[in-house]
């Protein structure tokens, strides 16, 4: 981790050049620093993480795959929307944009393949197109289409057309699911992505990937508007939290650059707490898993491996993978969001949020975090350090999520399922809801519906009655209320159909 | 085979190359308007104070808070308008408006040293506003009568004899969304004022002309002392044909007063709130069938949702009235079109141009009676395809029908439909929870604008002394690929390799008085411009070879950088060398080009006439698989058949028919503008106005096996090099996509099931639909943004509402050309 011997300048390197942050705004987002010194290919289409055309690569550790610990020793090239970040959290680190992949007279292979495929049209989205392709094309063991990002269990698999979104290269769509084009209908960028080979010897850039990342920088950086610190460890964060009371804790700043760019918020003091170790530990335990709140999503999923099969449907469906390359757990719980994702999985799994304060730890359960429309229990000196999943796991677990858009979108409603049978019967079922009601909720009584009565189809249509009263679901654009209560009740039957083995193995 | 479609041998033209700036574009180096900020010294930032109100009186406006933030310039307003405050051609939009007509609508800008800066001091203006009630609903505004601008009818025969000799009579109406443009780049202008007090607005505009004109006017000086560039634009898909004008104006006069470059970029929250969109329409119909399914006749009223201003509404209106036929023939009709007055943005220009508004009508129609007919949508569709003879209701004789059947019958061929339609019917019959379906819609497009004196084009063309040749043109580059097709076309007619030619920024002191680039035209018009200049250049090179070679200059032929006299063993001369020569003997190497579609009429008050110098065609067929749990559903296949003509550059063709038809599915299927219709404070505000509330199709939406080809023997003989236009018509290949969302929801019910489908057609709305095909839901559960309006069969079916007998009529284009400070907003 980080040494107190900071470099005197704040400073990030771009395509190899240094660029200071010190004259920066703390607020500055990296898309505006680097398109202020003269690198207009990363362009702002959205400023909220939407669209993905200030997408640029950032050398992150090498966290592997399927791995629970050890120390990274590689460089992964990982794609992220520039107009979140903030600039000054970049501090020590290497960047590369679309300018930096490839020039007119020696392109890229994902440059080359988009041009001469007709990838772009208009080109204002093409420069984050490469950047999210050239990520995946330097991802390790993309060819082998192994691990790292492959789906859930078959199931849903069929579901989602995943077989349609993996090339015969292991090149795997959703590493673009976060970029929009409005002009080409995408299937040429498609077909651009799987016809990319494997990085040449000579390619720089793939090898960086055998180096080390850069270590993390203990960045101060305050001037008049404001002041962002990187915490160095836990105990750094207790002390810039008490340094500065009413400081923002962010991690991927997901949330926090959407505040800034959309609502001009503007902090007093940030602190960048995405690079704190403490916070970023992946334990299986007998009795637990422990996953730390810091660690990216893309992290968490490429760690878990699948372990949490759960957890596995929903990284998919979560926003899209440029935003999962900074979203962390901590920060979907932390920001006490009605509609995240991540809750309705993690009350289905009984998870406990573990909460860190110079007074010591607790650990809360999941379904006691939240008290009202992004209210938690989390005090004001505590820190989210990691959740806790207890194990076994059950047999039967699901995530549904509705949705206008199959890709990057915010649920409507989102079901989390953990359901155990046993014999035929409903042993234990519990349920986590998103976007019914104030706060992420537990569907306690359609759990009760189902706990010790058989897995047949007419308990579970009796049980869906029931859910679909659970909550109180609001019209709005993305759904009205008689939709969201409706869709609660088919989810459940929808799980049955989709689980009915069960039955018959119990019958 | 015509002069002008007629190609030379080893044409340039045809051949199959990436769009001309795609290594620019894939690199990062190719410049929008905001990038030239850095490259500019000194820059000023503006920022809008918009209102938050749908209709209210501006009473108070005090700027003087804003000059406290630090950074602040200058507060523009009203006040400091040296010429007219307007920024349409219909003088009907205020630049600096006292009356607040939507929530959103800007009051006044700031002017900061930073963007922050004029951020804050726009948050510290104090402005006070005396609240009116406000229309929000096209349903409200045809409540209360609010229309705006003319009520054209088109007619042709009887429509109660028609309906009186019809076997099957069913009447019913339907609304549907609008659509956000979404273009990646939002708006933006970067103004300054050269050392004579001569404006240069770089500006992300389809219409350059347009945008000088209005800086013009706005400025109170000539249009000679102003000049307006368009680098390229990150898309335009018709919402920057006359949205960027006003914008463009109020950094050309901030420029003017501070002597600072002023830059204005809207962010997508400002843009999706302040700038027009797709219009949303009403309509309300009664149509008549014979035994066999043959239309009789169409009655149908059409309320377009104009928004707060006119702006394009008119010529939107016109050409849906004039596509509400799509590829069908029928006897009688009558069809009455109205703009609905409405406190939103002023909708203007999207792809299409209220041809998809008026031809989703007729296929909703089709969708819906075809179950109650008894007969297949597919073969419904095919009977009453126009054939050869027939004319629209407009008058104008449908040329080419059979190349709709052919495109037809090709994807039926093609797509393999009968083996997949039983594949599917086996599919259904075994799957309860998940059905699937495959529909099949064409489209008949008018090629043109629809107001005749639009369609006119100028070009520059330069030849330097070392054979390198540079060419202007008036049509602006927004990703359709159209400097690459004049790039081909200009390489075609000098016969010089393609990579001699290269193309310069879109410039009003370059071409004067341009069309917009619009209406799928721009290859049409400024392909005919540049083929014009360059053939005055080639005559004259011509003569110089052919004295040169020794033979009449009429046996010269200029192919690849050689020019060569007839015959295989003849004489020859390089490219440079001739104009080495040419230039010696002082001969011109450069010319100004110009071309006007012949043969088009149009009177716009009886709209009676021939509009459009040709139909563009095309033929989709998809197949979906719908949730019946959810409503949600997969594009499983997408297989289409497209008319170009003869292509002149088939890789921007294909991509401009698939990204049409993505563009499409969109609008019909995902696409959803929500605005606040309660009586709350914040009525008449857009729900939807961001990324994160407002989805465009991504990577999940595209069709997971997606065939495209061009239709073969096309050669169009009015048009450029034999080609088509191809910028509008694909998009509404996506009909086929609400057909089939509407075939499977009714495969969940009784065979015959006729299914109303919304639009957008949201996994919600298909949910709905698929609940009302089991025959299981409440009406009134269904809320009402999910619903479509119902329907009546027999006698009993009720006639559309008919305007009064004093609705204005569109004017004739010639008024309409004189109108107002200059000859816009027509189409």
């Amino acid at each position: 981790m980080a040494s107190s011997t900071t470099a005197p300048t704040p400073s990030v390197t771009v395509n190899g050049e240094r660029f200071g942050l010190d004259d920066v705004p703390a607020w500055t987002t990296a898309l505006d620093l680097i398109r202020s010194r003269g690198l207009t290919g990363a362009k702002e289409g959205c400023a909220e993480g939407e669209c993905g055309a200030c997408s640029i690569l950032v050398a992150r550790p090498d966290i592997g795959t399927g791995g629970t610990g050890g120390t990274p020793e590689g460089t992964t090239w990982t794609a992220v929307n520039a107009c979140l970040v903030p600039a000054a959290s970049l501090d020590g680190q290497e960047v590369v944009t679309a300018e930096g992949l490839g020039t007119p007279s020696q392109l890229h292979p994902v440059q080359r393949e988009l041009a001469v495929r007709g990838g772009s049209q208009c080109g204002y989205c093409t420069p984050g197109f490469a950047c999210s392709m050239a990520a995946e094309y330097y991802r390790p063991g993309r060819c082998s289409g192994a691990a790292g990002h492959e789906e859930a269990p078959t199931a849903t698999e069929s579901e989602l057309g995943a077989a349609h979104e993996h090339g015969p290269n292991g090149f795997d769509l959703h590493a673009l699911s976060g970029n929009l084009c409005r002009c080409t209908g995408y299937r040429p960028i498609r077909d651009a992505a799987y016809a990319l080979g494997e990085p040449s010897e000579s390619d720089v850039l793939a090898a960086r990937r055998g180096q080390p990342a850069p270590a993390a920088v203990a960045t101060r950086v305050s001037g008049p508007s404001g002041g962002y610190a990187r915490a160095a460890d836990l105990a750094d964060v207790f002390a810039l939290m008490a340094e500065h009371p009413g400081a923002v804790l962010v991690a991927g700043s997901t949330d926090w650059g959407v505040e800034v760019n959309l609502r001009g918020v503007r902090a007093p003091q940030v602190i960048g707490i995405d690079r704190v170790e403490e916070l970023r530990g992946l334990e299986v335990g007998d009795a637990s898993i422990e996953i730390g709140a810091a660690l990216t999503l893309s992290e968490v999923e490429s760690r878990l491996a699948g372990r949490v099969p759960l957890l596995g449907q929903v990284f998919p469906q979560f926003a899209s993978r440029l935003i999962r390359n900074g979203a962390t757990i901590g920060g979907n719980l932390g920001t006490g969001s009605p509609i995240g994702d991540l809750p309705p999985a993690l009350l289905a799994l009984e998870a406990g949020v573990v909460l860190a304060s110079p007074r010591g730890e607790r650990e809360v359960p999941l379904a006691d975090y939240f008290t009202g429309y992004r209210q938690t229990v989390r005090a004001a000196d505590e820190v989210i350090r990691a959740v806790r999943v207890p194990v076994p796991l059950a047999s039967i677990s699901a995530f549904h999520k509705i949705a206008k858009r199959r890709f990057d979108d915010i649920s409507s409603v989102a079901v989390g399922f953990a359901v155990t049978v046993e014999d035929g019967t409903v042993r234990r079922a519990r349920i986590g809801l998103g976007g019914v009601a104030a706060t992420p909720i537990r569907a306690r009584a359609t759990e009760a519906a189902l706990e010790g009565r058989a897995w047949t189809k007419e308990v579970v249509r009796e049980a869906a009655a029931v859910m679909r009263r659970e909550g109180t679901p609001l019209d709005d654009h993305r759904a009205s209320a008689v939709y969201r209560s409706t869709m609660l009740g088919t989810a459940l039957l929808k799980l049955h159909t989709q689980h009915a083995t069960q039955e018959e193995v119990g019958a | 085979m015509s002069q002008l479609s007629e190609r030379p041998t080893n044409p340039v033209v045809g051949q199959e190359i990436p769009h001309e700036a795609a290594a620019l574009h894939v690199t990062g180096r190719a410049l929008y308007t905001d990038d030239l900020v850095g490259r500019t010294a000194d820059v000023l930032h503006a920022w809008p104070v918009q209102a938050p109100h749908a209709r209210a009186t501006v009473t108070a406006l005090r700027p003087e808070p804003a000059y406290a933030v630090d950074g602040v310039v200058r507060v523009l307003t009203a006040a400091d308008v040296p010429g007219v405050n307007d920024a349409g051609v219909k003088h009907d939009e205020p630049l600096f408006p006292t009356e607040v007509m939507y929530v959103g609508h800007a009051v006044c800008w700031v002017l900061g040293e930073t963007l922050e800066a004029a951020r804050l001091g726009a948050a510290a203006v104090e402005v006070d506003y005396d609240v009116h009630p406000a229309i929000v609903t096209v349903r409200e505004a045809i409540a209360a009568e609010a229309f705006q601008g003319a009520q054209p009818r088109l007619e042709r025969g009887d429509v109660a004899d028609g309906l009186a000799r019809s076997a099957h009579v069913v009447s019913g109406e339907i609304e549907f969304a609008g659509q956000e443009h979404f273009y990646l780049e939002t708006h933006c202008s970067l103004a300054l004022v050269d050392e004579n007090g001569q404006i240069f607005a770089q500006s992300s505009t389809q219409h350059p002309s347009e945008t000088q004109e209005i800086i013009a006017h706005v400025l109170g000086v000539p249009s000679n002392e102003v000049t307006v560039q368009c680098l390229r634009m990150g898309g335009g898909f018709g919402g920057k044909e006359m949205q960027p004008h006003g914008l463009a104006a109020i950094a050309a006069l901030g420029s003017t007063l501070t002597g600072r470059p002023v830059r204005l970029r809207l962010n997508r929250t400002q843009d999706i709130t302040m700038t027009g969109k797709r219009h949303g329409f009403h309509a309300e119909w009664r149509v008549g069938f014979d035994d066999e399914g043959r239309l009789q006749a169409l009655d149908a009223t059409l309320t377009a949702d104009g928004g707060w201003s006119l702006d394009l509404s008119e010529p939107v209106l016109a050409r849906a009235l004039c596509h509400i036929d799509n590829a069908y023939w029928i006897p009688d009709v009558r069809v009455n079109g109205r703009i609905a007055r409405t406190n939103k943005t002023s909708q203007t220009a999207f792809r299409g141009f209220g041809g998809p508004q008026g031809m989703l009508v007729i296929e909703d129609i089709l969708g819906r009676c075809a179950p109650l007919l008894g007969l297949d949508p597919a073969e419904l569709r095919r009977r009453n395809f126009y054939v050869d003879g027939q004319s629209t209701p407009y008058g104008q004789t449908v040329r080419h029908p059979e190349r709709l059947a052919t495109a037809w019958d090709t994807v039926v061929a093609t797509g393999e439909l009968p083996r997949r339609r039983a594949e599917i019917e086996a599919f259904n019959a075994s799957h309860e929870d998940t059905k699937r379906a495959l529909a099949i819609t064409p489209v008949k497009f008018g090629i043109s604008f629809n107001l005749t004196a639009f369609n006119q084009a100028g070009a520059l063309v330069h030849v330097y002394k070392d054979g390198s040749v540079l060419i202007n043109h008036g049509g602006t580059e927004m990703g359709q690929g159209l400097h690459t097709k004049m790039l081909q076309v200009a390489a075609t007619t000098l016969g010089v390799p393609l990579h001699r030619v290269r193309l310069a920024p879109t410039r009003t002191d370059k071409v004067p008085n341009t069309s917009a680039t619009a209406a799928s035209s721009g290859a049409d018009l400024n392909g005919g411009a540049v083929k014009n200049a360059c053939e005055q250049i080639r005559e004259r090179l011509a003569q110089v070879a052919g004295g040169s070679l020794g033979v009449h200059p009429g046996d010269v032929r200029f192919d690849d950088g050689t020019v060569h006299t007839l015959g295989a063993a003849g004489e020859q001369i390089a490219w440079d060398d001739l104009v080495e020569l040419a230039y010696f003997q002082r001969v011109q190497l450069w010319a100004a080009g110009f071309y006007r579609t012949e043969g088009l009429h149009w009177d716009s008050s009886r709209m009676q006439g021939s509009p459009f110098k040709y139909f563009a065609y095309g033929v989709a067929a998809t197949e979906v698989e719908v949730d019946g749990f959810t409503g949600a559903y997969r594009t499983l296949r997408v297989d289409i058949v497209h008319d170009v003509g003869d292509s002149l550059s088939p890789l921007v063709d294909i991509g401009q028919i698939e990204g049409g038809f993505v563009q499409g599915a969109g609008w019909l299927t995902l696409e959803d503008l929500r605005w606040d219709e309660s009586d709350g404070a914040t009525r008449g505000r857009l729900a939807t106005q961001s990324a994160s509330t407002y989805k465009l199709p991504s990577f999940s939406e595209m069709p997971e096996v997606f065939n495209v080809s061009l239709l073969e023997h096309a050669h169009e003989e009015g048009a450029v090099y034999g080609s088509k236009a191809v910028g509008e018509p694909p998009l509404m290949l996506a009909f086929s996509v609400r057909e089939a969302l509407r075939q499977a929801a009714a495969a969940f019910g009784p065979e015959g099931t006729s299914v109303d489908l919304a639009s957008p057609a949201t996994p919600e709305a298909v949910y709905w639909a698929v609940e009302s095909a089991r025959g299981q839901h409440a009406d009134d559960r269904v809320p009402e943004h999910a619903a479509s309006a119902g329907m009546t069969l027999g006698d009993d079916a009720p006639a559309p509402e008919q305007p009064s007998g004093d609705a204005p009529r569109m004017r004739p284009d010639s008024e309409q050309v004189s109108a107002g400070v200059t000859a816009g907003a027509g189409r």
